[in-house]
C-alpha cells in the first residue's frame, strides 16, 4: 500500500485545510478513502443502523499536483484508513503560509500518514520543515462494504436549500423549544421549517427556492406543485451538519423522501468550483434507518 | 533593600515575574550587589530559573541600607504575581513602580504609582531563607546552540500547547529538530501525533554540537522563558551536553540576564555514552536507534540524579557564583542506585513524572546539599532532603 501526495497551490492548500476543519468538528473519528482518482472523508454514525452519516468526495486532479497511489491489490485498488480528525486538521494549521505540503503513508513505529509541511518564514533564510505523523489505523476489506458512496435514491421532493447561515441561525433558535423538527418542501420552490410544542408553534417560510431539475422525475410527476412533502428530523442532527459547513457550496440541495415509514430527508452540498460532493442522511432517531446501499 | 522602576522596565520586570511562575510557586527576591535577583525552582526541583537585574535596569537601586547586611526573601509567588497580573494593565498606566524590603518592616513592599495619582501599595508577607542557588555552569556543557529566540518561538508554534515534554536534538545536514516526546504506549489505539520541526542551521548564530545528540525537557517550563525573551527580542543559548544532565537555557543583555535550568530525561539507549550508563534498571526494551536517537521510558529516579543541584549558603555569601564543581552531578550515582531497584516497578506503572508536578513519594528528587557538606557523600539513605528551611544553618 502506498500513497504520496503533494499540494503546492496555496488556494488548494485553504479548501483542504477546511474541509478537513469541517471534519474534524463533526466527529473524532473519520475514516479517509483514498482511490485513484479521489479523496473521500466519511463518517459513518455509528449509532444509527448501518450506512454512512456523511460522506465528503473530493476529486484529487484538483487538490494535488502530484498523487500516487497504491491500494491494497490490484483488484481493490484503494485504501481505506482510520484517523482521529483532530491531528489532520491540527497538522495542516500550520501549513497557512506553505510552500509545499506532502502527505504520505509511513510506518514509523506504527502505521501512520505523514505531513509534512514546508514553510518558508520572513524571518528566516532557509525553510522551516515541519512533520506530522498523524497514527492511523487502516480498515480491512471486509469492512469497506459498510463505507459506500450512499446513492441519492428517487425522491419525492428536491429544492434548493437558502444560505446555510440564515438557515442555522433560524434553526438554532428553533433548537431551544424543541427536538423535533418538520422540513415541508414542494416543487414549487417553497420550503418550511417547523417546530410544534403543546404551547407553541413556529413555522419559518422561505420562497422562491428553485427546484433542481432531477433526471428521473417519474415519482414526482404525478405530484401537484403546491404539495408539500414533509420529513421529521432531529434538530439536533442538522445543526451539526450546519454547524460545519465551512466551505462555501455553490448550491446545497435538500432532497426529501417521503415514505410511509420512515421518512428522512438527505442533503446533498455540491460545490463545483472544487468538484466536491457531501451527503447528509438525517433520520429521526428511533426510526430504523433505511440501508443505504450502493447502486 | 530599596529599588525603583520606570516606564517601560516596569512591564519587562512583570514580565519575568510572569515567566517565574511557570516554574515554581515560591520566589526568592535577593538584593545582590550586582542587582535584585529573582529566582524560583519548581517542587520537584527538576527546574530552576533565575533573573538577574542590573543597577542599570533601575532608576534607583540600593540593594541594603548602609551598614545592614544584605536581606533576602522568600515569598509566594502568587502575592507577587498578582501585583504584575495585568501586563497591559501595566503597560498602560503604571508609570514607577517602587520595591523596598527592610529588616524593621515584615513586609515586602510593592509600590505602583499610576497614571492619574493612584497609587497601589502591595505589603506582601514573606518568609527570610537561605539562598537559593543551584549548581551550575553552562561554561562546562559542551554542546551549544544560540539564535534569535523569535526562531525558537516560531517553530514551537506548531506544537500543541497541552504537550509536556519536547526534545531537541541535531538531525543529519546540522539542522536543530525539535520533536513532541511521547510515552511509549502500549498499544497503538492511543498513540498521539508526534509533530517535528526542522530548523536549519542557518537560523542559528551559534551552533556547536554533534548530530544524532538530543535531550528532552519539559516544555511548558520552556515556554516562560521562550516568551519573554521573544518580548525582549534577544538571543537565546542553549548550553546542553548528554542526555540526563540539565539543559541551560540563557539570555542576556546589558540591564538583564536570565538562566533557566531545566533537567533532561535520562536516554535508556545503550549506545549513549553518558558517563553514568551502567544503571540497574534498564526495563525497557530498546528501541532501535536512529538518525534522531530514540528516547526511551526514563526512570524518574534517574532525573532525580541528574537533578540540578542546588546548594544553599550558610552565610551571606551572596554570590550568584557558578563554582566549577560538577562533581555533585557525577557523585549521585551512588545515591541514585539505592533507589533504583525499588522504584523499578513504580516507574512502569506511573505515567510521567512530568518535572515540575510534584513528584511521587518514591523519587523524592530534592537535593539541597549544603556546600559545607562533603560533595560525595549523599545524605544517607533516605532520598528526601529539605531545603534548608528560616533560620536554619
Amino acid at each position: 500500500m502506498k500513497f504520496r501526495a503533494k499540494i503546492v497551490d496555496l488556494a488548494c492548500l485553504n479548501h483542504f485545510t477546511r474541509v478537513s476543519n469541517m471534519i474534524a468538528k463533526l466527529a473524532k473519528t473519520c475514516t479517509l478513502r483514498i482511490s485513484p482518482e479521489k479523496l473521500n472523508f466519511i463518517l459513518s454514525d455509528k449509532l444509527a443502523s448501518g450506512g454512512v452519516s456523511m460522506w465528503c468526495e473530493l476529486e484529487q486532479e484538483n487538490i494535488f499536483s502530484e498523487f500516487q497511489m497504491e491500494g491494497v491489490s490490484a483488484e481493490n485498488n484503494e485504501i481505506y484508513l482510520e484517523l482521529t480528525s483532530e491531528n489532520l486538521s491540527r497538522a495542516l494549521k500550520t501549513a497557512q503560509n506553505a510552500r509545499a505540503l506532502k502527505i504520505k503513508l509511513t510506518n514509523k513505529h506504527f502505521p501512520c500518514l505523514t505531513v509534512s509541511v514546508e514553510l518558508q518564514l520572513s524571518s528566516s533564510s532557509s525553510s522551516r520543515i515541519v512533520t506530522h505523523d498523524i497514527p492511523i489505523k487502516v480498515i480491512p476489506r471486509r469492512l469497506w462494504k459498510d463505507l459506500q458512496e450512499p446513492s441519492v435514491p428517487d425522491s419525492d421532493v428536491s429544492i434548493y436549500l437558502p444560505a446555510l447561515k440564515t438557515m442555522k441561525s433560524v434553526v438554532e433558535k428553533m433548537k431551544n423549544i424543541s427536538n423535533h423538527l418538520v422540513i415541508e418542501a414542494n416543487l414549487n420552490g417553497d420550503l418550511n421549517l417547523k417546530i410544534e410544542t403543546e404551547l407553541v408553534c413556529v413555522t419559518t417560510h422561505f420562497k422562491d427556492l428553485g427546484n433542481p431539475v432531477l433526471p428521473s422525475e417519474s415519482v414526482s410527476q404525478n405530484r401537484h406543485p403546491e404539495d408539500m412533502v414533509e420529513v421529521h428530523i432531529d434538530i439536533r442532527k442538522l445543526l451539526q451538519f450546519l454547524a460545519g459547513q465551512q466551505v462555501t457550496p455553490t448550491k446545497a440541495v435538500c432532497s426529501k423522501f417521503a415514505f410511509s415509514l420512515p421518512t428522512s430527508s438527505l442533503i446533498c452540498i455540491q460545490s463545483s468550483k472544487f468538484k466536491y460532493a457531501q451527503f447528509w442522511e438525517l433520520r429521526l432517531p428511533g426510526q430504523s434507518g433505511r440501508k443505504v446501499s450502493l447502486s | 533593600m530599596k529599588c525603583l522602576i520606570t516606564g517601560g522596565n516596569v512591564k519587562v520586570l512583570g514580565k519575568a515575574v510572569h515567566s517565574l511562575s511557570r516554574i515554581g510557586d515560591e520566589l526568592y527576591l535577593e538584593p545582590l550587589k550586582d542587582g535584585l535577583s529573582l529566582r524560583t525552582v519548581n517542587s520537584s526541583r527538576s527546574a530552576y530559573a533565575c533573573f538577574l537585574f542590573a543597577p542599570l535596569f533601575f532608576q534607583q537601586y540600593q540593594a541594603a541600607s548602609p551598614g545592614q547586611d544584605l536581606l533576602r526573601c522568600k515569598i509566594l509567588m502568587k502575592s507577587f504575581l498578582s501585583v504584575f497580573r495585568s501586563l497591559a494593565m501595566v503597560e498602560k498606566s503604571v508609570e514607577k513602580c517602587c520595591i523596598s524590603l527592610s529588616g524593621s518592616n515584615s513586609h515586602l513592599v510593592v509600590q505602583l504609582h499610576c497614571k492619574y495619582g493612584v497609587k497601589k501599595t502591595h505589603n506582601l508577607s514573606f518568609q527570610d531563607c537561605e539562598s537559593l542557588q543551584a549548581v551550575f555552569n553552562p561554561a562546562l556543557c559542551p554542546h551549544l546552540l544560540r539564535a534569535p529566540a523569535r526562531v525558537l518561538a516560531e517553530a514551537v508554534l506548531s506544537f500543541p500547547l497541552a504537550l509536556t515534554e519536547v526534545t531537541l536534538g541535531i538531525g543529519h545536514g546540522q539542522r536543530v529538530i525539535l520533536r513532541s516526546y511521547q510515552e511509549e504506549e502500549a498499544d497503538n489505539a492511543n498513540k498521539a501525533m508526534v509533530t517535528e520541526t526542522s530548523i536549519g542551521e542557518e537560523d542559528f548564530q551559534q551552533l556547536q554540537a554533534p548530530e544524532g545528540i538530543a535531550v528532552t525537557f519539559c516544555l511548558k517550563e520552556f515556554r516562560g522563558l521562550l516568551s519573554f525573551a521573544e518580548s525582549a527580542n534577544l538571543s537565546l543559548s542553549v548550553h546542553f551536553d548528554v542526555p540526563g544532565r540539565p539543559v541551560i537555557f540563557t539570555i542576556e543583555d546589558s540591564l538583564l540576564d536570565g538562566h533557566f535550568v531545566l533537567a533532561t530525561l535520562l536516554e535508556q539507549d545503550p549506545c549513549s555514552q553518558d558517563l553514568c550508563s551502567p544503571k540497574p534498571c534498564q526495563p525497557v526494551p530498546q528501541k532501535e536507534a536512529h538518525s534522531t536517537p530514540p528516547l526511551d521510558d526514563f526512570t524518574n529516579d534517574d532525573i532525580d540524579c541528574y537533578m540540578i543541584a542546588m546548594e544553599t549558603t550558610v552565610g551571606s555569601e551572596g554570590s550568584r557564583a557558578q563554582p566549577s564543581t560538577s562533581l555533585p552531578h557525577v557523585s549521585q550515582p551512588s545515591h541514585d542506585l539505592a533507589l533504583a531497584p525499588s522504584s523499578e516497578e513504580e516507574e512502569e506503572a506511573e505515567p510521567s513524572t512530568v518535572p515540575g508536578t510534584p513528584p511521587p513519594k518514591k523519587f523524592r528528587s530534592l537535593f539541597f546539599g549544603s556546600i559545607l557538606a562533603p560533595v560525595h557523600s549523599p545524605q544517607g539513605p533516605s532520598p528526601v532532603l529539605a531545603e534548608d528551611s528560616d533560620g536554619e544553618g
